[in-house]
């Protein structure tokens, strides 16, 4: 494996709060461009004071809490995603793995096709438990014992509980062909019609997942040497995984119960942070928490944009923008390793 | 200490030629395929139509009465062979995927050939509105396209293993995002023809599917088992490899084609079944307690796998049609479970 690039950490620096003001700027054009045309003097005006006025209902209600769940998803994405990355130690690795994507699709199925709830709202925390539950039996499956989970087994656990659940799902979805046809449109990842009342039940939830997350940024350093070389540096191997595991749960499965599956988000972000700012997670970390944003909510613009008056699904638009982004990166710079 | 070299090693007289043999993986392969002719012969003989041993047997040596031969010849055989040989070819390209990638994530599930084969498939489905023979043809062009497209960017001085399959994911991002796109803006009818299609199904196929699948089985096969000796090399890294006189970058795009191609034939065949390609070799390698998934025991787990899924769901949903793709995730899913859970009680040796 092709040894790690350095680049000075004040270069490093200057990029991310490049990113963090890139993110600031879309967050602004995610406020302002949309399917009615509100000048931008306007939308400053009525941003900073709620007159009440139509534009001002069409931004407060509609577009804010919007471009902050597409921040809130994306940076729990790009943080999920890193996380697992270096706790399994798999570069393929993506926070769906430990079942938590799959879960709370499961979830949504089942509260679809049994139980007849068919309100966004109503399948959020459906889908959350599901999530939470899924990553708990894929935890417990992967565990060895009075030893814990190594990564491999804990991979292979993760497949294994998503292939039984979304043989599962499917089965279910193909009986019933009202409940497949919602599911459909969940399944893609999508902002739209996401208000307060999805955001402020999953923001407590990622909020302690990120924190969580960031604390764990010096054990994973020591860790990334390997299992025994990580113990001689102070780490616990274990609780490092359990909390990082707990973590990734809370992360992922609070933006997917919120916006549904957005596969590509979690996986190749981190792999951008790392081909920037190279392998120390004190840069890996904040890279994808920042970077990841950054590609949601563009993208949920450009899917706004796209196709108007309709749109095209931010899980779509992630995947057609971050693919030739990523696969730039990946020809350009030499790979860097876990 | 294990000995450098398990098994034993078969010798000519004048040492000319010498084969090791892995006794215990012989005998794994052994009962996999009495396993696997008991769930064939009950596949055979049972269904809407009960047939005794000896019908069973009339008909495939051709001496059949009408019904019989009917029932086994059209409708039951071609579906079984299909499911075996399409098994078989997906836990083949799987292995090799694996080995080649040192990762047990490196599976054609993750690399794109699937989602590609995919994106073929439902274009012809939702978008031209093609038949069964249709969306075979779309799904082997979808992959093969997929996989080119990511060979003629993961190349520069040569293909490197890593940006090859970083590559493929990327890819396979792309192409799952095409693939929900197409569901999303489909009538609910082509969508569920889609998603069917999408899980895998050998429903209702006929001989030319076997001929498709069985054929890429006989060619790619052996070809792969050529090179699956600079394949276990090639676990070491490339460095080791190279020093141990392997010819690295001839023998990863023979076997990377070779494995392209399996997948692709057999998707074509039955769509992309999630989880054959990825759990099969793991199965094995667990088995045969080896270090690395052997092709031919993977193979013929992945030929299990498939028909003992089938088998189950047709007789657990008579009417429901569901698609094999069901039955496989849930039997090797729990079969993984259970494995990992019973090494869990045991030594955690391979942990």
């Amino acid at each position: 494996m092709v040894g790690p690039r350095r680049t000075p950490n004040t270069l490093k620096a200057v990029g991310l709060l490049v990113a963090l003001a890139a993110l600031v700027v879309l967050g602004l054009l995610s406020v302002w461009l949309g399917s009615k045309s509100i000048p931008f003097t306007a939308t400053w005006d009525v941003l900073w004071n709620n007159d009440g006025s139509n534009d001002a209902v069409i931004i407060h209600e509609y577009r804010v809490p919007r471009t902050l769940l597409g921040m809130l998803v994306g940076a729990a994405l790009g943080l999920a995603g890193a996380l697992m990355q270096a706790l399994t130690r798999n570069p393929l690795a993506e926070p769906g793995l430990l079942g938590v994507t799959t879960g709370a699709a499961t979830g949504v199925v089942i509260s679809l096709g049994f139980l007849g709830i068919s309100s966004l709202l109503g399948y959020v925390w459906f889908a959350f438990a599901g999530a939470a539950i899924a990553s708990v039996v894929v935890y417990v499956i992967g565990s060895s014992g009075r030893r814990t989970a190594s990564p491999e087994r804990l991979v292979l656990a993760g497949a294994a509980v998503t292939a039984v659940l979304f043989a599962f799902n499917s089965a279910v979805l193909l009986m019933d062909p009202e409940a497949f046809d919602q599911y459909r449109f969940w399944q893609v990842g999508s902002l739209a019609g996401r208000f307060y009342d999805v955001l402020l039940p999953v923001l407590p939830f990622i909020v302690v997942g990120i924190v969580v997350a960031l604390l764990l940024i010096r054990p994973l350093n020591a860790l990334a040497m390997g299992e025994d070389l990580g113990r001689a540096l102070g780490a616990h191997p274990d609780r490092v995984r359990v909390v990082g595991a707990i973590a990734i749960t809370l992360l992922c499965g609070a933006a997917t119960a919120a916006a549904g599956p957005i596969a590509f988000v979690g996986l190749a972000v981190p792999h951008m942070a790392r081909l920037i700012a190279g392998p120390d997670q004190r840069w890996v970390l904040p890279y994808s928490l920042v970077l990841a944003p950054v590609l949601l909510v563009g993208s949920d613009i450009v899917g706004r944009l796209i196709a108007p008056p309709s749109e095209v699904q931010v899980g779509i638009v992630t995947a057609a923008i971050g693919v030739p982004v990523f696969i730039a990166l990946c020809r350009k710079r030499k790979l860097t390793s876990l | 200490m294990s000995p450098v070299v398990t098994g034993r090693v078969l010798r000519t007289r004048s040492e000319a030629m010498s084969v090791r043999v892995a006794g215990r993986s012989v005998s794994v392969c052994v009962g996999i395929v009495v396993v696997l002719l008991v769930v064939m012969c009950a596949t055979l003989m049972t269904g809407e139509y009960q047939l005794s041993v000896g019908e069973v047997l009339g008909a495939v040596t051709g001496t059949g009465e009408g019904s019989a031969d009917f029932i086994v010849n059209t409708l039951r055989m071609p579906r079984l062979l299909t499911a075996l040989f399409v098994g078989a070819a997906l836990a083949a390209s799987g292995a090799i995927l694996q080995g080649l990638t040192r990762n047990p994530l490196g599976s054609p599930d993750f690399i794109g050939f699937n989602n590609g084969a995919a994106t073929g498939a439902l274009l012809v489905i939702i978008v031209f509105g093609g038949g069964m023979y249709q969306i075979a043809v779309g799904a082997l062009l979808g992959a093969i396209i997929t996989a080119l497209l990511i060979y003629v960017l993961a190349f520069s001085r040569g293909v490197h293993g890593f940006r090859f399959v970083l590559i493929g994911i990327g890819l396979n991002a792309l192409a799952l995002a095409v693939n929900s796109y197409l569901i999303t803006r489909a009538s609910l009818y082509d969508a569920l023809t889609a998603q069917a299609w999408l899980v895998g199904s050998v429903n209702g196929r006929g001989w030319e599917h076997v001929a498709a699948a069985g054929l890429a089985i006989l060619v790619l096969l052996p070809l792969a088992l050529y090179h699956s000796r600079s394949l276990a090399m090639m676990e070491l890294g490339d460095d080791s490899a190279k020093a141990l006189g392997v010819g690295v970058q001839r023998s990863r795009a023979v076997l990377i084609v070779v494995s392209v191609l399996l997948a692709a034939f057999a998707t074509a065949a039955a769509g992309p079944i999630v989880f054959v390609a990825l759990a099969a070799p793991q199965l094995a390698r667990r088995l045969t307690k080896s270090a690395s998934p052997g092709l031919i025991s993977s193979a013929l787990m992945g030929g299990l796998l498939l028909i003992a899924g089938d088998f189950a769901i047709q007789r657990a949903f008579p009417t429901a049609q569901l698609p094999v793709g069901t039955a496989t995730g849930c039997i090797g899913g729990l079969y993984l479970i259970w494995l990992l859970a019973s090494e869990w009680r045991g030594k955690a040796r391979y942990s």
